[in-house]
């Protein structure tokens, strides 16, 4: 089915939250720190305040004169919403203006002086926990160190026993470097204060409308019942749009002051400089086997940078996301992992660009160190792990860090990709091309997701259970309105949910309308990300179609009379078996419970709503090929070839499916070969800007060769899993494991990401990549 | 910005200097008293509230304000306002006909070529002055004609293939619209 949302985007009537224009709004821009470190010893506003367009100028003094200086995380840290005592990081939100329009606010906030007392910052993860580090958190009481926290999963023992009764050992240590999301559309919001009824609307870029405006009562002291927040069309959210920024704040704090609505819209090099991050994992890998790889042991040793403040948005009793999961798609008979977490001058974040809680990074992990280990036994990539997956018979699989896989196939998602990809015909031509001195390259990643966070005994946000709410109402015609409380940025929602409800109940889906974002007209839920919108909304959605029938079955069988067991439900009408003639449909049904007489007990109306907490996550999995070439001359790496095999259980629309593994693959390309936030000395951040941090166009992308399987979720009321964030997890391993395996004849055992053409080079000759 | 399209500040000292512009936008002659600094993408989305055109950078690189100037693609955040003095622009809004789509908003529709929209306008811009200028390019000449357009959800696969059943739609209607 085509999508529903496209009929406006195509004729630019979206509607973002830029494009909100309402009467009297004024513009809101905010002044941001040049340094990483520093102290304030003075804020001057006067001239600012003096601009004839100038309507308001705050700083951090002035909020924490109200107490406002400081907001609640995701992780239960704070986080500076304008800085007070001293700035963190450099692009670090400092005092804002506002004026009648975007282009007076950047000329004020040229007016605004501040004087800062250099410190020295912290940037290398590695030395953040040396004693003689500066301490970024003097805010916290009794700090005289950088830990942010430390965390550990699976059985240090076992594993040490593994490790000692093995053939052989494998230790590498690598690094998933900062990158960032970079939805082309920036955040922003429009807030609205109005003084009369006392309420307070806010229009903006959030995957969590719902869990934004609890946080927006915890800290503006607005009643939670007069906030209505509006995410209306996001032009990408990718996991930048899942936390509340100072920018919010900041508008909501404007706009309550001056009783008119205000505008923030950030430009990209704020975004890139201030908004959450991903990724910044440095870790090491030990893996141990017999000498018929066997893996008996999997260590991993995580040193994790989390900028300035915790700002991760993560389960509360996950501080290092799901990365527990690093065992992969592998039976595994020991694992274990210690992270540290660290502060650093940089700008928060962690969680995001489609990582489904670090699962990015496990995967990544996990699929470098086998290689490694193929490497070492010099053993094909693709036989050392199928002498390792999980077998279909061993699901429900539980891994030796305590999750339990609900369902996979991984031999014939591989066997798939190996027959798109033509593997063996590949090792052929790679071996001819080796013998003429060419650097091809082949690289494998079988990887399992874990997704739909989540049982609401283990997950919550800030308390918050992490269960989805779904509203569906019949009208008297037979038109439906299905209200969702996750919010798409362009998964398509609007489409397959009415698809979702339209298979349940039997009505089009294009009478099918589906609202969200407005918190005044959705469930309670929280929002759209780490691919759970399918897995936790996409059961609610289901299950509210099924209580809705069951009542439409009761008011049928007063219209038949006949008794309700005796009525058989089929393709939108309920029909009395054995008999043909007496048949009516859900329209009918919908009319009868809005007018007429109906049975004993059953009131009028016909519509449900439910709040759906996942038995599980959903594990979805993929086997990826990717096929590069490396110019020996240059360095230059092109992929060549890519092809992806998901398996995300039932499939709800697989055109939008093959479209969300397109744009993954992309991101994992973007992430393996171009993207990078990386800091000098001073902690000025080099990727600030679209000229730095390179994305992919349409020229360094292949045409992508995808294909499936399907091995539903068994515990999903239709057996379906997420899929959004599969690929982006899933590729950015496949593509490593090409490169290095191009480069293999040149005794290349690893190269840190992005791979760009000077990285190559640099390993292509014996030279280390730089740290960080 | 200015005046014009916002409540008019009648105090003193407010007053920066504007120059009256006279452009064509989606074939309607607009005028506006603006400041010489204002973009043209600024003077397209907020003054005239055509909001189709994306601002998606800061650095002339991600193409999501592109516009047909004079029939040529052009990033809009990378032109004054005052440089279109005189001239023609098609926005996204002007892609339509009276009654029906474009073969381009169609062929982006039918094989899937967006996901969160953001781009699209300015992608099916840019795409629409390539066929004009090659009515029947290969995949790799709309990559191309498309690398200075940044899309971070489709992949680009489904972008070049909906320029692809463009080209086709247009080549059989002989260019018709």
């Amino acid at each position: 089915m085509l999508r529903k949302e496209d009929r406006r985007f195509i004729r630019g009537r979206g509607r973002f939250v830029d494009d909100q224009q309402l009467p009297g709004m004024l513009y809101l821009a905010i002044l941001r720190s040049p340094l990483a470190h520093a102290r304030i010893t003075r804020v001057d506003t006067l001239a600012a305040e003096a601009h004839p367009q100038v309507k308001l100028v705050m700083t951090g003094a002035d909020l924490a004169a109200r107490d406002l200086a400081w907001m609640p995380t995701l992780s239960h840290d704070v986080q500076a919403v304008l800085a007070t005592d001293k700035v963190r990081f450099q692009g670090q939100e400092v005092a804002f203006v506002v004026a009648e329009d975007r282009y007076a606010a950047r000329d004020a906030l040229e007016l605004i002086e501040v004087d800062y007392e250099e410190l020295p910052p912290v940037v290398d993860v590695r030395t953040a926990l040396a004693p003689d580090a500066p301490v970024v958190r003097t805010d916290l009481d009794g700090k005289t160190d950088n830990l942010c926290f430390e965390w550990e999963t699976g059985d240090a023992a076992a594993t040490e026993a593994a490790f000692a009764a093995a053939d052989v050992v494998v230790v590498q240590d690598m690094v998933y470097p900062r990158v960032h999301p970079a939805p082309l559309e920036t955040c922003g919001a429009v807030a609205d204060y109005d003084a009369v009824d006392e309420k307070l609307t806010v229009y903006s870029t959030t995957q969590a409308p719902h869990l934004h405006r609890t946080l927006y009562a915890l800290y503006s002291g607005v009643p939670e019942h007069k906030i209505r927040v509006v995410s209306p069309d996001i032009g990408g959210g990718f996991g930048n749009k899942v936390p509340v920024y100072p920018g919010y704040l900041c508008a909501i704090l404007a706009s309550v002051a001056l009783g008119k609505p205000v505008k923030w819209t950030e430009d990209r090099s704020e975004n890139l400089t201030s908004t959450t991050f991903a990724r910044d994992y440095v870790m090491r890998g030990e893996i141990a086997a017999t000498r018929d790889g066997r893996i008996l042991g999997l260590r991993s040793t995580v040193l994790a940078d989390h900028g300035a403040f915790n700002g991760m948005a993560t389960p509360t009793k996950y501080p290092g996301g799901f990365y527990g999961v690093f065992t992969g798609s592998y039976d595994i008979g020991a694992a274990y992992c210690r992270m540290t977490a660290v502060h650093t001058n940089k700008a928060p974040g962690g969680v995001a660009y489609a990582c489904s809680f670090r699962i990015t990074e496990a995967v990544y992990f996990v699929e470098r160190m086998v290689d490694r280990l193929a490497g070492e036994l010099d053993v094909d990539p693709v036989e050392l792990r199928r002498r390792n997956l999980i077998r279909p018979e061993q699901f429900p699989y539980r891994t030796r860090t305590g999750w339990t896989y609900d369902s996979g196939d991984y031999e014939a998602t591989l066997a798939e990709a190996l027959r798109i990809a033509g593997y063996d015909e590949l090792r052929r031509e790679q071996a001819e091309r080796r013998g003429r001195g060419e650097l091809m390259g082949i690289g494998v990643s079988v990887f399992t997701e874990a997704v739909g966070a989540g049982p609401r005994r283990d997950m919550d946000i800030l308390g918050l259970g992490m269960a989805d709410g779904c509203e569906l109402r019949i009208h008297p015609t037979g038109k439906a309105v299905v209200r969702l409380s996750v919010q798409t940025q362009g998964q398509g929602h609007e489409t397959t949910f009415a698809q979702i409800v339209a298979e349940e109940i039997g009505i089009p889906p294009a009478d099918i309308e589906v609202v969200h974002g407005d918190t005044d007209q959705t469930p309670f839920g929280l929002g759209t990300y780490g691919s759970r919108s399918t897995p936790v909304s996409g059961a609610a959605a289901v299950l509210v179609t099924r209580e809705v029938r069951d009542k439409a079955r009761l008011i049928a069988a007063g219209m038949l009379e006949v008794a309700p067991a005796d009525l058989e439900w089929e393709k939108g009408s309920f029909g009395v078996a054995g008999d043909p003639g007496k048949r009516v449909t859900i329209a009918e049904i919908a009319r009868r419970a809005h007018g007429g007489e109906l049975p004993p007990g059953v009131d009028g109306g016909l519509e449900a709503q439910v709040t759906y907490d996942p038995a599980n996550l959903t594990f979805p999995n993929g086997a990826y090929i990717c096929v590069v070439d490396v110019d020996p001359g240059t360095g230059v790496v092109k992929v060549r070839r890519f092809v992806a095999v998901d398996d995300c259980g039932t499939r709800i629309n697989p055109m939008i499916v093959e479209g969300q593994v397109h744009g993954g693959l992309t991101d994992g390309v973007g992430m393996a070969l171009m993207e990078m936030i990386s800091f000098d000395d001073l902690g000025n951040c080099l990727g600030a800007s679209l000229m730095d941090y390179l994305l992919p166009t349409a020229l360094e992308v292949p045409d992508w060769e995808t294909g499936y399987t399907v091995t539903p979720s068994p515990h999903h009321p239709i057996g379906a899993k997420g899929i959004g964030e599969s690929a982006t997890v899933g590729s950015p391993p496949a593509v490593v494991n090409a490169v290095v395996d191009a480069l293999k004849p040149l005794g290349v055992q690893h190269a840190d990401m992005p791979l760009t053409p000077s990285r190559v080079w640099d390993a292509m000759n014996g030279r280390a990549a730089p740290p960080i | 910005m200015t005046s014009l399209f916002e409540e008019v500040s009648e105090e003193p000292g407010t007053q920066v200097p504007v120059r009256r512009v006279a452009i064509t936008v989606n074939g309607r002659r607009r005028t506006a008293d603006i400041e010489p600094r204002l973009l043209l993408a600024h003077l397209l989305r907020q003054g005239l509230k055509l909001t189709g055109t994306h601002t998606g950078c800061d650095t002339t690189n991600c193409g999501a304000c592109t516009v047909l100037f004079d029939g040529k693609p052009v990033k809009s955040c990378t032109m004054l306002a005052v440089q279109a003095d005189g001239h023609e622009v098609t926005t996204v809004e002007g892609l339509a006909g009276a009654s029906e789509l474009h073969p381009l908003q169609e062929g982006f529709k039918d094989e899937h070529g967006l996901q969160c929209g953001f781009c699209t306008p300015g992608m099916m811009l840019a795409a629409k002055a390539l066929l004009e200028e090659n009515p029947d390019p290969t995949e790799d000449e709309v990559r191309w004609a498309l690398s200075g357009n940044l899309c971070r959800c489709t992949g680009y696969q489904n972008i070049v293939k909906a320029v692809l059943w463009a080209a086709d739609k247009l080549r059989e209607t002989g260019g018709a619209e």
